[in-house]
């Protein structure tokens, strides 16, 4: 373990990360709020901090290694989780506990979209702002962890797409340099978010709503600057059409857009085995949705439903987590299929969350490959993503991830039960955070405030764990990993 | 003609053998010595041993002088390379290659003139599959075989009673079938041809050869035995090259299964293929094949490359209820064994193979040659150049062409059109005549009535 060479990069994080907190104070000068105190002091904080870890390191050139690159992922997000609860914890607005501040924070960067705060329409300007950046940020550092950092550890959906597998995508490692690749992923994650502003400000957004619900769409996150979410906007049709249409474009692989936009059309979608299953399933489950929900004459029209509908599957299943209406109260069984839609989740290298749809597409296809194997007991079925074989090594890494999946979501259901929630609140407390979705049922259907803090830092824990394709946090958890 | 061999394989072997009969002097080259020794000791042509694209090889092979070079060794690059070499040092005016790896194929450009002269590309493998294939999709036929790109096709049916026309004179034909032109080339009866006129009568287990349009095929079969069922599922023995092609050209229509017996190669077939379903196992293991319902299987087709296993992992599931069981038989003395026998179709790649080669041997402006009946006879299709003065068919009616002995004119293509030969039918310039030659001896005739004379320049 390179400490050292750790502690520098992470120094280099914390400063850099310090400059995240100027935009609000001018957008709090812009708007007269009188906030800026507190990101004032959280900027100094943070860049002390970073000072402080980096200075004495700051000559170290260690190489970092494999193990290493495990800690500075974790390092990351928890690291600056914490510094980010900073404005939320020392303001007089909103009031927050620390544990509040922190899973406020968390919720945030990990673009999981469960919030404690109510009353968001009556915050300051400055703070609302500051959330949403968390977001976008929060995005920022998955796509490139996803895409660019977790392949070389040899961890996450992207893994699948590794040199070793065959056909179109063996370019995913999309240009020979990582840094090359974070920058064009940086661009289209920044020409998806300036399209996505621009579009909802010709929808009708105010450019302060714009901005901030176009942070949260592209990350997937879900954070909005009202209570009501996009339900705000509820007399605005276009408003959501231009939100369905974001989510999509952001629950897809980068590296599609990324080839999409090189080559200039859009073949690399027609063959994309998982963006093929992706558009299936949330059009499958959308038809159920509208259908449902009309002949429950929920809403007073088709128009609605279909509207509505669509809305919150794509948001649910995306895992973004905005909602129009409580979808909590839809009848029977949609809000508890939306939930299990949100498991499947987004795309790998996508801002998704949830297990990632390349990995539920394995599973179904292993699946069907037993139903065969026991009609034909001596075929040679292969399991093949579009039309190329996958070598059994990924098919056993996604069974053992599903398996442990599972595995910690019952241990966490089961701690939430323990805490004394009821089932449902307990397991779409932990769906929602585990597939970094954000809005449950029952108790934390609109607001996680309620919850005691014990349950708050599990589910902290849960939002890193989804965040960080699980592995990635559990084998700092395991003693071979510390072991010289 | 001279021509120049390389490869003494199975395709270049049986080519040798067939050219050899014809009065061409043939040189094989080929590395292994010993193979050229059986071979020399067999049929009469010379052979070199060497690598087959040296340049000092090809010149003691006469390459100086040849007319035509054909490069059938088992790599695609030394048979490139040894056309390119035949072109730039010898000016061998015609050269052919056979080319198995799809990745050259996809780019014709390659084979252009100015980069890798060669002037026609063989794939024995794919004729053999596409022999196969048209078998399967004209169930009942012995043979089928295309024209002028398929637009005509010549099938070999085995009357039976219950069909119509059987114990009928061919005349009626007309009256049966009102709408649909064909034309009957040739018929053999107890393995003798007899010469079609109107007043034959077929007769049941007649070997009927007949002329018609693809899309008039399954009507003239109606007449001559009860049509069979559209074949749906296919089981392929074997998943050497030709079992995988034929199994990616039959997944889209067919339900295929596909069984090897070799672990690994089944993992890179099943790998290759979409929807067939690719089984490891035996082809002759009963257990297997009734476990994969053989007796609902409409065809069988054994394709590995022993002679042997194909015969009795045929018979087998013949007898354990397979609709129609085919094999390949690359041994000519098996195919007339195999054939009275249980097995339904003996397909012989050679056979199927050599025909797109005789076309280049032949003189005149043959466009694509059949061989049958093993070798004694073959259909053609010439073109007609010239005029009425210059040509000994153009601007003749049918019935004023000296035709040699056992010969018929069977249809005309002319542009996209198909006219079905008949007595009074003028051919013109530029016309595709499709001929049925009962007597190989005869061919030489053909060639010349075919050839334009010398004052056409």
């Amino acid at each position: 373990m390179q400490l050292t060479a750790i502690q520098r990069i992470l120094g280099l994080l914390l400063m850099l990360f310090s400059t995240t907190m100027l935009p609000p104070i001018l957008v709090s000068a812009f708007y007269a709020d009188g906030f800026h105190l507190s990101f004032l002091l959280g900027f100094a904080l943070t860049l002390v901090t970073g000072l402080v870890l980096w200075l004495p390191a700051h000559r170290v050139r260690k190489e970092l290694r494999l193990r290493d690159g495990f800690v500075v992922v974790v390092l990351f997000w928890t690291v600056l989780s914490l510094f980010g609860a900073l404005p939320f914890a020392v303001g007089a607005e909103p009031n927050l506990s620390i544990t509040d501040a922190v899973f406020e924070s968390f919720s945030g960067l990990t673009t999981t979209g469960a919030t404690v705060i109510t009353g968001l329409d009556h915050l300051p300007p400055s703070l609302l702002y500051y959330r949403q950046q968390l977001q976008w940020l929060g995005g920022m550092g998955i796509i490139v962890l996803a895409v660019a950092i977790l392949p070389m550890l040899g961890i996450g959906g992207m893994q699948l797409y590794r040199a070793e597998t065959p056909g179109p995508m063996k370019d995913n490692k999309l240009t020979p340099r990582i840094t090359e690749t974070a920058k064009a992923l940086w661009y289209i994650y920044l020409g998806l978010t300036i399209s996505c502003a621009l579009a909802y400000w010709l929808a009708g957004m105010s450019l302060f709503d714009a901005v901030g619900h176009a942070f949260s769409t592209v990350a997937i996150g879900g954070f909005s600057t009202h209570d009501a979410s996009m339900g705000y906007y509820s007399n605005m049709p276009q408003i959501e059409l231009v939100a369905i249409i974001f989510m999509l474009l952001s629950g897809v692989n980068f590296a599609l857009h990324f080839l999409a936009w090189r080559g200039k059309n859009l073949n690399p979608y027609l063959h994309d085995a998982e963006f093929k299953t992706y558009i299936t399933v949330l059009s499958i489950i959308a038809v159920i949705t509208t259908f449902y929900l009309h002949m429950n004459a929920t809403f007073d029209d088709f128009t609605r439903a279909l509207l509505h509908g669509t809305f919150q599957v794509v948001s649910i299943g995306t895992t973004t987590g905005f909602t129009t209406s409580n979808y909590s109260l839809w009848p029977g069984f949609l809000p508890v299929l939306l939930l299990f839609s949100s498991f499947i989740g987004g795309c790998a290298g996508s801002t998704g969350g949830g297990m990632k749809v390349i990995r539920f597409l394995l599973l179904l296809k292993q699946g069907m490959r037993e139903i065969s194997r026991l009609v034909h007991p001596n075929a040679v079925i292969p399991i093949k993503i579009g039309g190329k074989p996958l070598p059994d090594k990924v098919i056993d890494s996604v069974w053992g991830f599903f398996a442990t999946y599972v595995a910690i979501f019952s241990l966490l259901l089961l701690l939430m039960m323990v805490v004394g929630l009821d089932q449902v609140t307990a397991f779409s407390a932990v769906a929602a955070t585990m597939n970094n979705l954000g809005p449950g049922l029952g108790d934390v259907a609109l607001s996680y405030a309620s919850l005691p803090d014990f349950a708050k830092w599990v589910l902290c824990f849960a939002m890193l764990l989804g965040r960080l394709e699980i592995f990635t946090l559990l084998v700092l958890l395991s003693p071979a990993f510390w072991r010289k | 003609m001279k021509i120049i061999i390389l490869g003494a394989g199975q395709v270049g072997t049986s080519l040798a053998n067939h050219l050899a009969s014809e009065a061409n002097d043939i040189t094989v080259i080929d590395s292994d010595s010993k193979r050229l020794q059986e071979l020399q000791d067999r049929l009469d042509l010379r052979t070199v041993a060497g690598h087959a694209s040296h340049p000092d090889v090809l010149r003691r092979a006469g390459a100086e002088d040849a007319d035509m070079i054909i490069a059938v060794t088992n790599s695609d690059e030394t048979n490139m390379v040894a056309c390119q070499v035949a072109f730039t040092l010898f000016r061998t005016p015609t050269k052919i290659a056979r080319v198995r790896a799809q990745d050259y194929l996809q780019y014709p450009e390659l084979f252009s003139q100015e980069s890798l002269p060669i002037d026609v590309m063989i794939s024995p493998e794919q004729l053999v599959t596409d022999y196969i294939y048209r078998l399967i999709e004209h169930p009942g036929a012995l043979q089928v075989l295309d024209f002028s790109g398929g637009r005509v096709q010549l099938v070999a049916v085995k009357a039976y009673y219950g069909g119509p026309l059987v114990g009928h004179e061919l005349r009626t034909l007309r009256d049966h079938m009102p709408g649909v032109q064909t034309r009957v080339a040739a018929i053999y009866r107890r393995g003798r041809a007899l010469n079609p006129e109107g007043n034959t009568v077929i007769e049941a287990d007649d070997e009927v050869f007949f002329i018609a349009a693809k899309k008039d095929i399954r009507a003239v079969m109606s007449e001559l035995r009860r049509l069979e069922k559209p074949v749906k599922r296919v089981i392929i023995a074997g998943g050497g090259n030709i079992g995988t092609r034929l199994a990616k050209a039959l997944e889209p229509h067919f339900q295929v299964k596909l069984i090897d017996h070799n672990a690994p190669r089944t993992v890179t077939i099943s790998e290759e293929l979409e929807r067939t379903i690719v089984l490891h196992g035996d082809a002759a293991d009963e257990d297997l094949l009734l476990e994969e319902n053989i007796e609902d299987t409409d065809v069988f087709c054994a394709l590995t490359n022993d002679d042997e296993a194909n015969i009795l992992s045929a018979m087998l599931a013949k007898r354990l209820g397979a609709r129609k069981v085919m094999a390949l038989i690359n041994r000519a003395a098996y195919v007339d064994l195999v054939e009275s026998g249980d097995i339904d179709i003996a397909i012989s790649p050679p056979q199927a193979t050599i025909g797109s080669l005789l076309a280049h041997v032949r003189r005149g402006d043959v466009v694509m040659v059949h061989s049958l009946r093993r070798g004694a006879a073959e259909a053609i299709e010439a073109i007609a150049h010239g005029d009425q003065y210059s040509s000994k068919v153009v601007g003749r009616a049918i019935e004023d062409i000296k035709l040699p002995q056992g010969t018929t004119i069977g249809a005309i293509v002319r542009g996209d059109e198909v006219l079905i030969a008949h007595h009074d039918t003028v051919i013109e310039a530029e016309d595709h005549v499709l001929l049925f030659v009962v007597d190989k001896k005869r061919i030489p005739d053909v060639e010349r009535l075919f050839q334009v004379g010398i004052t056409f320049l």
